[in-house]
């Protein structure tokens, strides 16, 4: 513990705060109890109906391709197509998360569905987003038992499932739905914003697709009746 | 061991800087584009100036509470299952983690981006010790081929011309057929693509730095537009942050309001591709994640730089901002500053983390244009900054005698006017004299402008008396 002794003194000396105070306890208790908002974009605080189709402009804007779907029972259907316009074999990877479970898959007969992690061999994946955020884009994918992270990044391309009314508009609105769901200062161990398909900028500065993670993005986003 | 300081022979590096061909067209053509698309982005967003208020006073609170913060943020990352490892200093840094490396087995590492880990010179220090880092960002793989330091702290590899990759793609890549086409940037992405999916699939420590530590949740941030980070950390059998301890922010919330300023400032874009919360290892029933999460909080002179001149220093959040608008940055590149960090922010970080005895010559690298402070998202007064260090490296008589004489000189005549008006007006009569309405090629005492450029013939008045003849007519 030498280096957090020598850390910690230092920085209390350096800030002249070597004695216990508890109004600055108190100030920083409050702050991580209240996790106040600070300044929000106007641009993601519409009704509905827009703020879907501000999510699908800004998930164009960061590069993936978007659909909209009146119903779950549409997603294979959907899911095929795709794989058919990318000419990829009709086989998918999931994870075992309910909402997956529940898709009528079969009625792709053609279509091979897999759940598990990804080892890599996968050259296609379908997650279901817990949330997205209109502001940019956003897809917010959360770790677990039944969602593997690396189906978000070791296939080529990535398909995921979004239900309009978990479309906010804003990142703070998705942390409070984590609070709800996970306690107070809870995370799972990890949440994935993901806005748009891998890229790099670090050849000449020229954006190109398909870095390390997924080539492509496909987003279904199914209609909230 | 940490990073070789070569920041004294900034002048030295700078003229090389000058004369180098390949890096002066590498950066002609950066220059435009990080400006243009910042521009753009900033323009979208009418609370932008807004954010970057905010911003700055949430960072200037979690200075003054740093010591608690980082007390709040070390409980959650221990109670989420995950290790907190305290560095002083840059070489208990590395022991720390190469102590986790040996005691895995592991003998090569997937490293993300990480600026904190050049600072430490994690590499080189792992390699000695038997250790291969693989870097895993397409910029840090081409620079790690090439044996050098990155030269911004956004894009490592902003000096590298793309015929350069290539060149240096088919000496690194023996394995492939010598024949292949690599002519377009697509190709050579293509197959550092693969290169590095090997790689990833077989290391059993992954490295990542972090923009962010979050004190409410014990979780670390990191954002990246190839996914490499997370390729990195979700494969490996352990995940190591290595971060300093300015990065804790308090709340989600907070992060959420950074994480707006950082990628529209740093690249135009709202968000980076890639933002990844992690919090702890692998759950139970999780299919996939590392087994144990270890962070690594660097000290490394920053405690030191609070409560003082430089504390406003410590609000930066590593956009790369100040040095995409940097005149000098944009004429010398990022190696001619000799250490880790370039430009405004490295002028201003180097000397207080490495000494102004050795980083001295940074804060002098300035035209004082003030568009990096414009333009900070965090609304660092760099030009005010740098100028403090100008002043302690005066004071401490570490300049040339030349600069000392000179300023000496200057500020003989700057401190009376009256001298001052007569003796340029007197100068420039001469000049216009002996030099017609031309322009000189050499000039005695100028002889550092007239090498590189003529000096125009001054025409008219000096600049204060026709601003005061302006003022009368008015």
């Amino acid at each position: 513990m030498k280096g957090r002794d020598t850390i910690f003194a230092n920085i209390k000396k350096s800030l002249g705060v070597e004695h216990d105070d508890h109004v600055r306890r108190e100030t920083v208790s409050a702050r991580i109890e209240k996790h106040p908002r600070n300044v929000i974009p106007a641009r993601g605080q519409k009704p509905a109906p827009d703020r879907t189709a501000l999510f699908l402009q800004m998930a164009e804007n960061a590069k993936a391709s978007v659909v909209m779907l009146d119903s779950k029972d549409d997603v294979p259907a959907a899911v095929a197509d795709y794989l058919r316009s990318k000419n990829l074999p009709q086989s998918i990877r999931r994870g075992d998360d309910e909402r997956l479970s529940l898709i009528p898959w079969a009625t792709q007969r053609a279509l091979e569905v897999t759940t598990g992690a990804s080892d890599g061999a996968q050259l296609a994946s379908v997650s279901y987003s817990f949330g997205a955020v209109a502001e940019s884009g956003t897809l917010v994918m959360l770790s677990g038992r039944d969602n593997p992270t690396t189906l978000n990044f070791l296939p080529d391309h990535h398909v995921v499932v979004v239900d309009e009314r978990d479309i906010a508009g804003d990142y703070e609105t998705v942390w409070d739905k984590i609070r709800e769901r996970f306690g107070e200062n809870k995370m799972p161990r990890v949440v994935n914003w993901i806005s748009g398909p891998s890229r790099s900028g670090d050849i000449e500065q020229t954006h190109l697709l398909g870095a390390q993670g997924p080539r492509s993005l496909h987003v279904l986003v199914v209609r909230s009746s | 061991m940490t990073q070789t300081v070569n920041s004294p022979q900034f002048n030295r590096n700078a003229r090389k800087a000058l004369d180098d061909a390949f890096l002066q067209k590498a950066l002609a053509r950066s220059e435009k584009g990080f400006i243009e698309r910042r521009k753009a982005a900033v323009e979208k967003l009418p609370e932008y100036d807004a954010l970057r208020d905010n911003a700055r006073d949430l960072k200037d609170h979690i200075l003054g509470h740093l010591d608690l913060y980082l007390d709040v943020y070390e409980k959650n990352v221990i109670a989420s299952g995950g290790h907190v490892h305290w560095a002083a200093t840059a070489e208990e840094a590395n022991e720390i983690i190469l102590g986790i490396c040996k005691r895995l087995n592991a003998k090569t590492v997937a490293k993300g981006k990480s600026m904190i880990s050049e600072e430490t010179g994690l590499n080189a220090y792992l390699e000695e010790n038997g250790v291969r880092p693989i870097e895993t960002d397409l910029g840090e793989y081409i620079i790690q081929l090439r044996g050098e330091t990155p030269s911004h702290i956004i894009a490592p590899a902003l000096h590298v011309t793309k015929e350069q990759i290539e060149a240096d793609f088919r000496r690194a890549h023996t394995e492939l057929p010598p024949g292949r086409n690599l002519d377009e940037p697509t190709s050579l992405l293509a197959e550092a693509r693969a290169m590095l999916r090997e790689s990833f699939l077989n290391v059993e420590v992954g490295i990542t730095g972090a923009n962010f530590l979050i004190a409410e949740t014990g979780s670390s941030v990191i954002v990246t537009n190839e996914g490499n980070g997370d390729l990195t950390q979700t494969l490996a059998k352990a995940h190591i942050v290595i971060s300093s301890i300015e990065k804790v922010v308090p709340t989600r919330e907070d992060a959420a309001t950074f994480l707006r300023l950082l990628a529209r400032t740093a690249s135009g874009m709202d968000l980076s591709v890639y933002t990844t919360f992690s919090t702890g290892a692998r759950r139970e029933g999780d299919p996939d994640g590392p087994f144990e999460y270890h962070v690594v909080l660097l000290d490394n002179g920053r405690s030191n730089m609070l409560g003082g001149k430089f504390q406003e220093m410590l609000r930066c959040i590593r956009c790369g901002a100040c040095m995409n608008h940097c005149p000098v940055f944009h004429a010398v590149g990022g190696h001619a500053y000799g250490w880790v960090y370039p430009g405004p922010m490295g002028a201003v970080l180097t000397p207080s983390l490495v000494g102004v005895e050795k980083g001295g010559q940074l804060p002098n690298a300035s035209t004082f244009c003030g568009r990096c402070e414009e333009v900070c998202p965090v609304r660092i007064p760099l030009p005010k900054l740098m100028r403090n260090w100008r002043e302690r490296e005066f004071e401490r008589h570490l300049q040339p005698a030349t600069v000392r004489y000179g300023l000496g000189l200057w500020a003989a005549f700057a401190k009376r006017p009256a001298l001052y008006r007569a003796a340029t007006s007197l100068v420039i009569k001469f000049l216009r004299l002996i030099g017609g309405k031309g322009r000189f090629r050499a000039l005695p005492l100028a002889g550092g402008w007239t090498r590189h450029r003529d000096f125009p013939t001054p025409q008219g008045e000096t600049f204060q008396s026709l601003w005061s003849k302006r003022s009368q007519s008015r």
